[in-house]
């Protein structure tokens, strides 16, 4: 196994894409390096993109906010605007792992990784993010729900790297949450996960809505239909009982030693309807 | 193929030689004999493993050696200044919180980087940002009190 840090983007895709044999790119290394001591992946070259300035910088751009995709979890939560304006996303990104692996795991790398249970997916897809890649052909931009094809899977070709998350402006009376479920306080994979992102009028009126769900599909999803649900009410009662059968509907989930099918469709109502609680509160204070 | 690298370690400017694929952690044990830092887990789940890293709390075993390049790294081996031992050692020791001691110096460092961000933790605080470590003997309480007397202790001086 070959090590590399390059210092640029280029440099970065050039090693990757050159490389005939396995290339895997390290951000925190908080899943890669634990599949590399299991034996799971052996590559033969890894190449840190923490020495790339752009990966690891949090910018305001055109109103919304464009973070790199090597930005550790501990500094989006030290980055008071981007908490202000996208509190979900960053709450989200907060919940993986301990603080050790927060000073660590990056939101790049937690797509990258493409797992199911990806905390910080959910909320990025309901806040409408996409990541900017970079590869040999230069750069593309790919919506987050687009992203992760199946377990581990992603729509990287050889050479590509994320290079950042764009969340996009916020409106007046917007607001985001996410919560996961799991049976411990601290330190699980989530049995379910559910993101929210909404927007209300002057009235108090849903206009705009992004629901999605983490560890009930091979991917975390988008759910439209839970969405309908809400846009146009004022998140009464009856839309959120909607909005929360909405979101049971759309589980495909697996039975796993976490929970059974049957446990994860109940469960990802509750929690949608939760977010969107919390989300909704939020909306209405700003 | 090894590669030589130069970081800062405690203080002191350290080279040594590593392997691709070794990790942070057996760089500082095995090569530098700083056997302070445990490995619990491997795995990034247990926090025995904890150091300081440009200033971050990190688990050395899923860091690279290679990666620690032109870094500051801070060990358990830097805590006491050579003289007297730093308060949250001291409070660990008078308080009994620790038993076998392996996961003690990784809890000693998460404590130390907790209270250099925030000198007043509440109880529940100390619990959440101490999660990432842990102990299969005191049952925590012992090390949450010492954590926060030795922080009373610090306002104070
Ligand atoms: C103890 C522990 C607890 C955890 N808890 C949680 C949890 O609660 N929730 C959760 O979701 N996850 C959790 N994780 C998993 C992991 O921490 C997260 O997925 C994290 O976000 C990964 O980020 P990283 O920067 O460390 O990625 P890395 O390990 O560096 O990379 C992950 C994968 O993505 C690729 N990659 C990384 N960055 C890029 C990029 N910019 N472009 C292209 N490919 C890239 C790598 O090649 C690798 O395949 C936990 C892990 C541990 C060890
Ligand atoms: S040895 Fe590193 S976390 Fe357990
Ligand atoms: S004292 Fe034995 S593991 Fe903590």
């Amino acid at each position: 196994m070959r090590f590399e840090a390059p210092e640029t983007l280029d440099a970065a895709v050039t090693l990757l894409h050159g490389e005939a044999g396995l290339a895997r790119p390290l951000a925190g290394g908080t899943d890669l390096l634990v599949q590399l001591r299991a034996g799971a992946v052996e590559p033969d070259l890894i190449v840190d993109l923490k020495r790339i300035p752009e990966m690891r910088q949090i910018a305001a751009v055109d109103g919304g906010f464009r973070i790199g995709a090597a930005v550790t979890g501990a500094e989006l939560g030290e980055h008071p605007d981007l908490k202000k304006a996208w509190p979900g996303v960053v709450e989200a990104t907060e919940l993986i792992g301990s603080t050790q692996i927060q000073g660590r795991a990056s939101l790049g790398g937690n797509l990258c990784n493409a797992s199911p249970a990806a905390d910080s997916v959910p909320a990025m897809i309901a806040a409408a993010a996409a990541v900017t890649v970079a590869g040999p052909d230069g750069r593309r931009e790919v919506p987050v729900e687009e992203f992760i094809a199946g377990p581990g899977q992603t729509c990287l070709a050889k050479g590509e790297i994320v290079v950042a998350v764009n969340l996009p402006p916020r409106p007046d009376h917007a607001g985001d949450a996410y919560l996961r479920f799991i049976p411990r306080t601290e330190m699980d994979i989530a049995v379910v996960g559910a993101g929210v992102s909404l927007t209300l009028d002057d009235g108090g009126l849903c206009t705009h809505a992004r629901v999605a769900l983490g560890a009930v599909a091979a991917t975390p999803i988008l759910v439209p239909a839970a969405a309908d649900a809400l846009i146009g009410t004022n998140g009464d009662e009856d839309a959120l009982t909607r909005m929360a059968e909405a979101a049971s509907a759309a589980c495909r989930p697996i039975d796993d030693k976490r929970g059974t099918k049957a446990y994860r469709i109940k469960v990802a109502g509750v929690m949608a309807r939760r977010a969107a609680e919390i989300a909704l509160e939020r909306a209405r204070s700003c | 193929m090894s590669r030589q690298v130069s970081a800062t370690i405690n203080g002191d400017a350290v080279d040594f030689l590593c392997e691709p694929e070794e990790t942070l952690l057996d760089v500082l044990r095995d090569r530098l004999a700083l056997t302070g830092s445990k490995e619990g887990c491997g795995s990034g789940d247990c926090g025995a493993c904890s150091v300081m890293l440009d200033g971050r709390l990190v688990c050395s075993c899923l860091v690279l050696g290679a990666e620690a390049e032109g870094r500051v790294i801070e060990t358990i081996e830097g805590m006491a200044d050579g003289k007297g031992l730093h308060p949250l050692q001291r409070h660990f020791l008078e308080q009994a919180a620790l038993q076998c001691g392996i996961c003690t110096p990784g809890f000693l460092v998460a404590a130390k980087a907790l209270l250099d961000r925030d000198p007043e933790p509440s109880e529940t605080e100390v619990r959440y940002w101490l999660a990432g470590n842990l102990c299969r003997c005191t049952g925590y309480d012992k090390i949450v009190r010492a954590v926060l007397s030795a922080a009373a202790e610090m306002r104070e001086a």
